[in-house]
């Protein structure tokens, strides 16, 4: 293996490890979206096809199909359920992790202890968690329902999540930025609006949307705690079970295309973000 | 909404202005109030009800319900049936080789994109590239596998379109092969995530020096990166190998119903109201994840690294 000649061009000199790697990453993607093509492309498949290739008379029969609330599952309902339950899922995740996150600045007895059991309430394995939760609401005589046991088994899940990336957020903070508001007479109201959050925000984002995408995807925790009306991973798991249709794929295409779209929104958001503040500080 | 966020930062903010007459207490208690809200929701919807089940798996049943007692019947139960002993040996099995793959898999992505990748915004799309497929349900990527597996699938059409084969290949779904695929299609992004972050923490200064001494490429990878990212290397380890000992329908679906996990055998009991049982396997289980995180985290203290 020849070293690489520092000295005189570190910037294009590829060793060979690039190019090994480069086509792992090229293998990976490939294995990662592979399966998930297929499926963007049989969700285009005619009313009589089936859940293989070949494509008999490609439709948007099954895109209709979700929506068309059927005997097995209602698809809609279950889906307005499930943002419900994940936008307050995220709106609670976000108050209470980033407070969490911000008491982690300083050390304080028991920081420990709460840290360990965010750690703890994490690596459960999920079932389990609802089916304690389950059992106690048993226990008290209270019907699961999705506002309740839901939400708590969810936030079991969301909220240390949010906790681990706040302190990659917080890291990543300057406290002299805030010492420097202060000292030039910003009032504790004024630091937090014009200094803190600012900074905090791109990863206050990014708490707000890994914790909707948990609950929106999470089965586990939920299946023993949800009660009568079920979530879309719920609705497509009794799917499943009875049989498999080209909706199913449609669905994945859809969620696919709207995971896209948002992901669009936030960059183009952060990205904004990031202009005007240089922009700003420009002046 | 961003009233409630800002609130205790307002009060820490008033905390700090204080300080000067009495700063010890007030700047605990206000790290107090902040995570009492988390505090409290663990406790009550985390700590209890484990407890409970705890409680639970020493319980007497019968078909009509539960009653207290302290009987280890339900113990005794699991180590002495060998179906679900092969249960656990499977789970076992599946959890070791995924954590090989998405370590070996996710380590090389990770480095290649913080190290190899040297334009920023290519990274980033390289790494929402990763992440995508994350948002679509867990559920409908595992059922992916089946058109594209299958004995008329993709994969075998393609294999037999070159002649490589005649018959289709049958060992590609429901059988061990699926479920491992299927895992690591999940799950390889928990690792890659976490060794990222660790690897982009690496002082680039430190490799150069490493090299200016003469250390081989290989000798900079263990003396100084992999040392360096054992952080995050623990962490994602610990996300996969409990995302994978907690499985619940995986297996049940790309082994075609021929295996079980821990977790799916559980539910089988849940679902038949034998709740002391199932409570039972739950303690077990707890028991055996806790031990793996546990030895994880003895050889990296995670909490000093984060805080970092």
């Amino acid at each position: 293996m020849a070293r690489v000649p520092v000295a005189e061009n570190p910037i294009d000199a590829r060793p060979w490890t690039f190019y090994a790697l480069g086509f792992l990453f090229t293998l990976y993607l490939l294995f990662l979206y592979g399966p998930m093509l297929v499926i963007y492309a049989l969700s285009f498949q005619g009313a009589n096809g089936g859940v293989t290739f070949p494509i008999v008379e490609p439709s948007l029969e099954w895109f209709r199909d979700v929506w068309r609330p059927g005997q097995m599952a209602n698809i809609p309902a279950a889906f307005w359920r499930s943002v419900t339950l994940a936008g307050v899922v995220s709106l609670v995740t976000v108050v209470i992790s980033v407070a969490a996150g911000l008491a982690y600045r300083r050390p304080f007895p028991g920081a420990a202890i709460v840290f360990y059991l965010a750690v703890s309430s994490l690596v459960m394995p999920s079932l389990l968690v609802g089916f304690g939760i389950g059992l106690g609401f048993q226990f008290f005589g209270l019907q699961p329902d999705l506002f309740t046991s839901a939400l708590g088994a969810q936030l079991t899940w969301t909220l240390p999540f949010g906790l681990l990336t706040m302190f990659a957020v917080i890291n990543r903070f300057n406290r002299s930025w805030e010492e420097a508001a202060t000292d030039l007479g910003a009032s504790p109201l004024q630091r937090l609006r014009y200094v803190t959050l600012p900074i905090l925000l791109p990863g206050i984002l990014g708490v707000a949307l890994s914790a909707f995408t948990l609950s929106y995807d999470e089965y586990a925790r939920t299946t023993l705690t949800i009660g009568a009306r079920n979530t879309l991973p719920l609705e497509i798991y009794a799917l499943i079970s009875s049989q498999t249709t080209p909706m199913l794929f449609a669905l994945g295409t859809l969620t696919t295309a709207v995971s896209f779209l948002l992901i669009a929104v936030a960059l183009f958001v952060v990205l904004r973000m990031q202009r005007r503040r240089e922009w700003t500080s420009r002046i | 909404m961003d009233a409630l966020a800002n609130a205790p930062d307002i009060l820490s903010a008033t905390a700090e202005n204080t300080r000067h007459r009495e700063w010890r207490l007030p700047r605990r208690a206000v790290s107090w109030l902040q995570v009492l809200p988390l505090t409290a929701i663990l406790v009550v919807l985390f700590a209890l009800p484990t407890l409970l089940f705890l409680v639970v798996s020493f319980f007497d049943y019968d078909r009509t319900g539960i009653y207290p007692a302290f009987l280890l019947d339900s113990y005794r139960e699991i180590f002495t049936s060998a179906s679900t002993l092969r249960v656990y040996g499977s789970t076992l099995k599946f959890a070791a080789i995924v954590w090989a793959i998405t370590l070996f898999l996710g380590f090389n992505i990770a480095y290649f994109l913080i190290f190899h990748v040297r334009n920023p915004k290519i990274r980033i799309i390289f790494f929402l590239l990763c992440a995508i497929p994350f948002f679509t349900s867990a559920i409908i990527r595992t059922m992916a596998w089946i058109p594209f597996l299958g004995r008329s699938g993709v994969f075998n059409q393609a294999v037999m379109g070159l002649g490589f084969t005649s018959q289709p290949l049958s060992f590609l779904l429901f059988s061990d092969f699926s479920v491992v695929i299927a895992y690591v299609h999940l799950y390889t992004l928990l690792m890659i995530g976490p060794i990222a972050n660790s690897l982009s923490k690496i002082d680039r200064s430190l490799v150069e020096a490493a090299r200016d001494a003469g250390a081989s490429r290989w000798q900079i990878m263990a003396h100084v990166i992999i040392p360096l990212s054992k952080t995050g290397i623990a962490l994602g380890s610990i996300l996969v190998i409990t995302q994978v000992m907690g499985d619940y329908f995986v297996v049940r679906q790309m082994s075609g119903g021929q295996s079980a996990s821990i977790v799916s055998a559980l539910s089988v009991e849940i679902q038949a109201m034998q709740y002391p049982p199932a409570a039972a396997n739950a303690i077990v289980l707890v028991v055996i994840v806790a031990l793996m995180v546990g030895c994880l985290l003895r050889i990296v203290d995670v909490r000093k690294e984060l805080m970092k």
